[in-house]
Parts: structure tokens; sequence; C-alpha cells
């Protein structure tokens, strides 16, 4: 939603910092890591995402109870079996909030990278193909973005009703790749009188197979990028679509945790956690994909990178 | 003056999108769920309300695809939208027309404000570059940013609403008193209901704002024109505001009306958890009562204003920056 917006665009054609630690780190993972080792806001997000990762992958170590199990005490508050408390159900609140970590880490990888597939190559396609098809294509685009999408991505979602995770997804990304279109498109206009794309021309390759396996793999920063915004973006939708009632609910997820929540009117009667330590978690999740695109953006685009404290006496390379 | 007329082409073109989505919806999708609405409300309604239901939802109807859609544009075009389900016997039109000042009311002003202040740090921590603005602010509003508008909601409402219980924990007045003239104790009321809501999206919208604004500000301080005015020794605050700020406010506004569908999208569930009369919970409530035709008006009426937004920053555009209007 509106973190779409926020992710700064990513130019990798400016030049990489000089000095030999940079020029040992070229390609993505490269500058992935350099960003990380770099900037303390990118190993924040790099923790936080690694403790969801292994909190989703060892969710039946992890979780002291079975999330289904309605056995226990009714709207209890923290206690030592229960520290975040139970739901009016009957569940534990801790061993819900394990598992449903699943389902978001999930979403923010299928939608984060069919997201960044159609974008790219919808965006690559309009620039490089040109004439007509850029001009129905970058209509298409601007009709997407202007679309409110969640008011979009509500009534798609109310029409179908139900659905399994698979249905979500396609939704969100066929509502939310116009935004990251437009960057691959223009970065692609940049590239369109490069030499090597000549020389595929010339060679007569198939216009697919140029944009596949010649343009795509110059937008390594752009793709990373995209996928940090689309992945926030539909762990975001879900949970909003989730809380509403809409979509899948009865999985256990932090969307629908806080759906039960808020029809349980648990901020008043008791058990506030069971509403708000989902939506922390949601948040703890797409602030980390945010901290890591940040540092990611400043690696890449050094106008961005703060400046550094001039050293007396020192020349400055 | 070409720019403005293509943008009206856009605009024309996209609600005529918007209107054919909202056609062709219903049509396309497995049809159960709107049919089991109707037969819930069999009985109920009158013959002609009937009729324009289903125009809206294509029912029961043998008419071709083509006839359908013209039926269906000349119900949109005279706003007859048929009655509401969950708020029967009301038109949808009456309904909606009673949330649209609530959302106005609350939106737009905290948009133009979030808008307003964001521009203004976001130019200042670019000036001072390295400063304390510079430093503390993006890393703070880039998590703030990601952070879902509705959780931010319930946490002040549980916060400051339940435990400390300094603001009122729904709706946009007091429903107990039933109230409602121009006195200065609806008034107040009306304000007290509307600073939680109007605090969370102010502040979860003011980042995107500050991080723009920052980032454009700093490229533009790089431009020749930039240094020549230093150079001339042009006093600082008149170089940050009409030099840098005038031109990097440019790109923000196109920005300011693209993600006005954003910043109406987070608002619309900040108003479902504060239970606000507005545009937001009335389409959260069509969804849940599966009300398709107040539904339907809604996508229609929000896209439509996301779009007239588009259409005055581009005009605001065209005066502030000579060269749109040139011949381009």
């Amino acid at each position: 939603m509106a973190s779409r917006e926020m992710v700064p665009v990513v130019e990798p054609d400016l030049p990489e910092p000089s000095g030999p630690a940079a020029r040992r780190n070229r390609g993505v993972l490269g500058s992935l890591a350099t960003a990380v080792v770099r900037s303390p806001k990118a190993l924040v997000g790099v923790v936080i995402l690694g403790i969801f990762v292994v909190m989703a992958v060892g969710a039946p170590l992890i979780a002291p109870y079975d999330p289904h199990d309605t056995e226990f005490g009714r709207a209890e508050g923290p206690s030592g079996a229960h520290w975040l408390g139970t739901t009016t159900y009957g569940q534990d609140v801790l061993s819900q909030l394990v598992y449903g970590s699943r389902q978001s880490l999930l979403i923010a990888l299928l939608v984060g990278g069919f997201a960044t597939l159609v974008s790219a190559l919808l965006g690559v396609a309009a620039a490089y193909v040109g004439d007509v098809a850029d001009h129905v294509l970058s209509l298409v685009t601007d009709i997407f973005l202007v679309i409110p999408g969640l008011p979009l991505l509500i009534v798609i979602s109310s029409y179908i009703r139900g659905g399994g995770l698979m249905v979500m997804v396609g939704v969100i990304v066929f509502t939310s790749w116009a935004y990251g279109a437009r960057q691959f498109r223009a970065q692609a206009l940049s590239l369109r009188h490069r030499e090597f794309l000549e020389a595929a021309r010339v060679r007569g390759e198939r216009t697919s197979y140029t944009i596949v396996f010649e343009i795509l793999p110059t937008m390594t920063g752009l793709l990373v990028a995209n996928f940090l915004g689309a992945a926030v973006g539909g762990v975001l939708a879900v949970a909003g679509l989730q809380f509403i009632g809409l979509g899948d609910i009865t999985s256990i997820s932090w969307g629908s945790m806080m759906h039960w929540a808020e029809n349980n009117e648990a901020l008043q009667a008791g058990s506030p956690l069971w509403d708000l330590a989902p939506g922390l978690c949601i948040a703890l999740l797409g602030a980390s994909f945010a901290l890591i695109n940040y540092a990611f953006d400043e690696v890449s685009n050094p106008a961005l990178r703060p400046p550094r404290r001039r050293r007396r006496g020192r020349a400055v390379a | 003056m070409p720019r403005l007329i293509r943008r009206l082409e856009f605009f024309v073109v996209t609600f005529w999108a918007a209107v054919s989505i909202n056609f062709l919806l219903p049509r396309m999708m497995p049809g159960d769920p709107v049919q089991e609405m109707m037969n819930r409300m069999k009985g109920q309604i009158s013959p002609a309300r009937r009729h324009s239901l289903e125009v809206m939802l294509g029912l029961n109807t043998q008419d071709p695809l083509w006839k359908q859609y013209l039926d269906y544009w000349g119900q949109v075009v005279r706003f007859d939208f048929g009655s509401s389900i969950t708020y029967f016997p009301d038109t949808v039109t009456n309904v909606i027309s009673i949330a649209i000042p609530w959302t106005l009311g609350l939106v737009g002003a905290t948009t133009v404000i979030a808008f307003t202040v964001g521009s203004l740090l976001g130019a200042t921590a670019a000036w001072r570059r390295g400063g304390v603005l510079d430093s503390v602010l993006p890393p703070v509003f880039i998590v703030v940013g990601a952070l879902p508008f509705f959780w931010v909601g319930l946490l002040f409402l549980y916060v400051f609403g339940v435990v400390l219980g300094w603001a009122p924990i729904g709706f946009g007045y007091d429903v107990t008193t039933g109230e409602f003239d121009f006195s200065w104790t609806t008034i107040s009321q009306i304000l007290s209901h509307a600073i939680l809501p109007a605090t969370v999206i102010l502040l979860t919208s003011v980042g995107g704002w500050i991080l723009t604004m920052r980032n454009t500000m700093i490229g533009v301080l790089n431009e020749d024109y930039v240094k020549m005015a230093r150079a001339k020794g042009l006093p600082a605050g008149r170089i940050m505001v009409q030099y840098a700020s005038r031109n990097a406010i440019l790109p923000n506004l196109t920005g300011f009306a693209m993600s006005l569908g954003f910043v109406i999208s987070g608002a619309l569930l900040v108003e479902l958890v504060f239970t606000y009369p507005g545009v937001g919970y009335l389409l959260v409530q069509a969804v849940t009562g599966q009300d398709y035709p107040l539904m339907q008006a809604l996508f229609l009426l929000i896209t439509t204003t996301t779009l007239v937004s588009v259409l005055i920053a581009d005009g605001v555009t065209y005066v502030l920056d000579p060269r749109t209007r040139g011949k381009d």
C-alpha cells in the first residue's frame, strides 16, 4: 500500500563506489552484502527477517502449543503458561503468532516474485518493442497506477469470496504490478540504444530472448528493489484484506488473527495482545524489508548516501 | 495546453476503465454470491428497484452483453446505483452522500497537512545535509511507512482510547446525545472524535512526502542554477525556498496526486478501526453485507476522486512550471 510509493528508484547505472572493497563486490548479492556490512540499518533489517524465517521454519519446535487447540481458558491475559494470553476461543496467542509467520513469509515471497516478474516483463517489453505496444502498455500501466489498489482489491475479493492463498496472491499481483512496470520501462528506455542490444538485433534474436536474457540481467538492482517493495506491499495487502474479513481467514495467519480479535473486541475485552501482537509482527516484517531496501538503495545510488565527515589534514578522495 | 488535454483524455479513458471493471466483475465471477444476495431480497423491493439492481449486477437478463453495457452506462450517468442492501430501503446515492463529508473532512484535511508538513521537513532535511533532521527522519519514516495503517490505528485506539481514556474510541460524534447542529458542542465533539484517526493518518502518510521531497531536493541542490544562486551571494533562505524547493516540489506534486489512491486506501482501514462514519467504513460494511451495488458505487467514487486530484495537481504543475506550458 503506502509503502510502495516510498520505495526510492534505484539507478544501478551510476558508478559503483571505487576502492578495492567495492570492486570485489560486483553483482546483486555482492552489493546486498556490502549494504548489510556497511549499514546498520540493513543489518537490523536482515536480523529481523532472519528471526521470522527461523520462526516460520521451526514453528513446530518453537510454538508452545498446537495453534488450533481450543482447550485453554478464554480471553485470558498474559501469564506464565500463555505469554501473550489466550483468545476468546481458548487458543494460545503465541502459538498462533509463531505459525502465522509462515503464511506472511510465503506471501511476501510469492507476491514479491510474481509482481516483479509481471512488472519487469511488461515494463521492459513496452520500452523495447516501442511504438503501438508501448503506447497501449503504458496507458494500461497508468490506468492501473491511478485506480486505488486496495479498493479494487477489496471489490475483486468480495466477488470471489473465500479462495485460497494463490487466489489472493493472484489478485494482489493483478492490482499492484503497475508501479514497478513504470520503473522498469524508464530503466529499459535508457538502455534502448546500447550496443549490446543493437548487436542482439543484428543477430536476429527473438524479442522475448532479448528481453529475458539480454536486458533483464542488467537490471538486477531494480529487480531486487522491486521484489522487496512488492513483498512489503503484498504482506500489507493480505493483512488488510484478512483484517476486513476477505480472502482466506480460516487459516492461521497474522491478518486473520487480527480479524477474529476485532470481531471479539479484544482490545476492550482484556486480550489486547491477540489484536496488537500480530500487527506488530506485520509491521516488523514490513520494516525489515524496507530497511534492507533503503540500505541497498544507498549502495547503488551514491547520491543518497549520508555524507562522510571530512577529516582534517587529509585530501578527500 | 496540449499536455492538459492529454491528461483530460487519460481521465476519460481511466473513468471508462473503472466503470467497465465494475460492469465486468459481477458478470465474470461465478455468479453465486450476487444471485444469493438477490434471493435474500426477494419480495422486499419494488419491481423498479429490482430492475435497476439487475442492470447493475447483470442478473435475469437475456439481453446481449452490449445492450447490458449500454443500460449500465445509462444508470451510471444518472447516478442510479440502485438500493443499498445494508441500509435498505435507502438508495446507494443517498447512503454515500451522508458518508462523503466525514471522509472529505478527515482524509482530505490530513492529506493536505501531511503533504505540506512533509515537504517542508523533507526540504529542510536535504538543505542541512547530514544534520539532525537528515539523519533521523529518513530511517524513522521508512520504518513507519512500512507499518500497516490499521495497526497503528489499533495501537492508538488501545493506548489513548481504552487505557488512558483521553479520546473517544469510535464514531464521528457522540451518538448517545443525538443532537446534531452547528453549535460549539457539536463541533468540539466532531473534532475530539477526529483527533485520533487524524493523527494516525498524518503519522503514517507524512513519511512518504518527507522522503520523496528530500531525495528530489538533494538532486536539485546539485543543479547549476543553485550553484549560480550561491555564487551570486543570495540569502540562503531565498535559495532554499525560491530556487531549490520550488523545483523539487514539482515531481512531488504529481506524486501527491498519484499516491492519493494509496492514502485513501490506508485511510479506509483507519476509518474501520475507529468506526468513523466515512466512505471507508461504508465500503467495509458493504463488503461484509455483500452489498454489491453500494460497493460498485463506492469504488467508482474513490477512483473518480483520485482522478480529479490528479487533474488538479496537473493544473497546479501547469501553473508552477513554465516548461509544461511549452509546445511538447
